[in-house]
């Protein structure tokens, strides 16, 4: 199978090139993070993020054929020739295939995901929760902060700075629509503001792209309804 | 590297709704036209001065048009906060299409009320 890869070393290259590989390896049955680690048994200058290998981590997000998502679910045999790999757009990159997150979590921790509540907990209780309340957490929970859809994010490229960015709004609202959380009000004066939350046109990569079937574009829209009613 | 930039100013959620609820007003205002001219085909200058001699009318397509020129300012405010990042630059533009579409406004009413 033929690849192009995306090659850069801040260290001696002066600009990024495509590297082309030829692998010889069955389409059927492996995913495309095992071709890249065959490729780097061949040349082990290229670097790429790896853990779990299977959609749990969040740590292989790439360009795959000009489309975001997780190396390690996605199946060799679905992808056209050549098969061209670039790192996540709109991040620095640090080498390769790795980018430099330290913008996307800083909008994650800007969001306080964890939950805020003032009351003491028991001595012997939980913070207990309805079925029904704990399927609301349903299709957010599930988010693994692999980047895919914040770098898929026109207005996340425009305004990387500013934006939260679709991953963050998806984990915002994870805590605004948990029972056991006492900052809704907080939480909504967080968001409320034209870059951090109104740069959401609803173009809707995020959701074509999230490898985890994920909605935030629905999220997003949910705050938006909940500041609607908060101000009418 | 992380930026610190100052951000967090409170407001946006009356701006989305008027973008919405002015679109309504437009699509409303675009089938009843549509609705209208279809029923009623004008084909001179006489009908087209009937037509517009009613004050409902003229209301309507006064509304029409403020919202138009609301959604319209609102639409390219966004794209200038998308695209252009020099703050002044942005101000200049902002400036420009505020001065620009109340003049349209203005010109509208001399069009609906002004002499026939």
């Amino acid at each position: 199978m033929r690849f192009s890869i995306y090659r850069y070393n801040p260290d001696t290259d002066s600009k990024p090139y495509m590297q082309d590989y030829t692998l010889d390896i069955e389409p059927e049955g492996n995913m495309l993070l095992d071709a890249i680690l065959l490729i780097k048994a061949q040349d082990e200058t290229l670097s790429v993020r790896y853990s779990c290998r299977e959609g749990v981590c969040g740590s292989d997000g790439m360009n795959i054929n000009g489309r975001n998502g997780l190396a390690c679910v996605t199946p060799l045999s679905e992808l056209k020739q050549p098969i061209t790999l670039r790192p996540l757009s709109g991040l620095p990159v640090i080498r390769d295939l790795v980018v430099d997150m330290s913008q996307f979590l800083e909008h994650y921790r800007s969001v306080k995901p964890y939950l805020i509540n003032h009351d003491e907990p028991g001595q012997d209780v939980e913070r207990l929760q309805s079925p029904e309340d704990r399927a609301k957490l349903d299709g957010l929970y599930e988010c693994i902060l692999c980047a895919c859809c914040t770098t898929a994010c026109p207005s996340f490229w425009w305004n990387p700075d500013k934006f939260v960015g679709p991953a963050g709004l998806l984990q915002a609202y994870r805590f605004i629509a948990d029972s056991r959380d006492q900052a809704l009000n907080e939480r909504l004066d967080d968001l409320e503001d034209p870059y951090r939350l109104f740069r959401c046109h609803s173009i809707m990569n995020c959701v074509d792209v999230c490898p985890k079937g994920l909605n935030p574009t629905q999220a997003i829209g949910k705050i938006k309804s909940l500041l609607v009613k908060r101000t009418i | 590297m992380v930026s610190r930039v100052p951000s967090g100013d409170r407001y946006g959620i009356k701006d989305w709704l008027v973008q919405r609820l002015t679109a309504v007003v437009m699509a409303v205002y675009t089938l009843f036209m549509t609705g209208y001219l279809l029923w009623q085909p004008v084909s001179n200058f006489a009908g087209w001065q009937e037509l517009f001699h009613s004050l409902p009318v003229r209301l309507f397509s006064l509304i029409f048009l403020l919202s138009l020129f609301l959604h319209a300012w609102l639409g390219m405010r966004d794209i200038f906060m998308d695209y252009v990042h020099a703050t002044l630059i942005r101000l200049g533009l902002y400036a420009l299409v505020i001065l620009a579409l109340v003049a349209y406004a203005a010109w509208a009413v001399r069009i609906l009320w002004g002499p026939a």
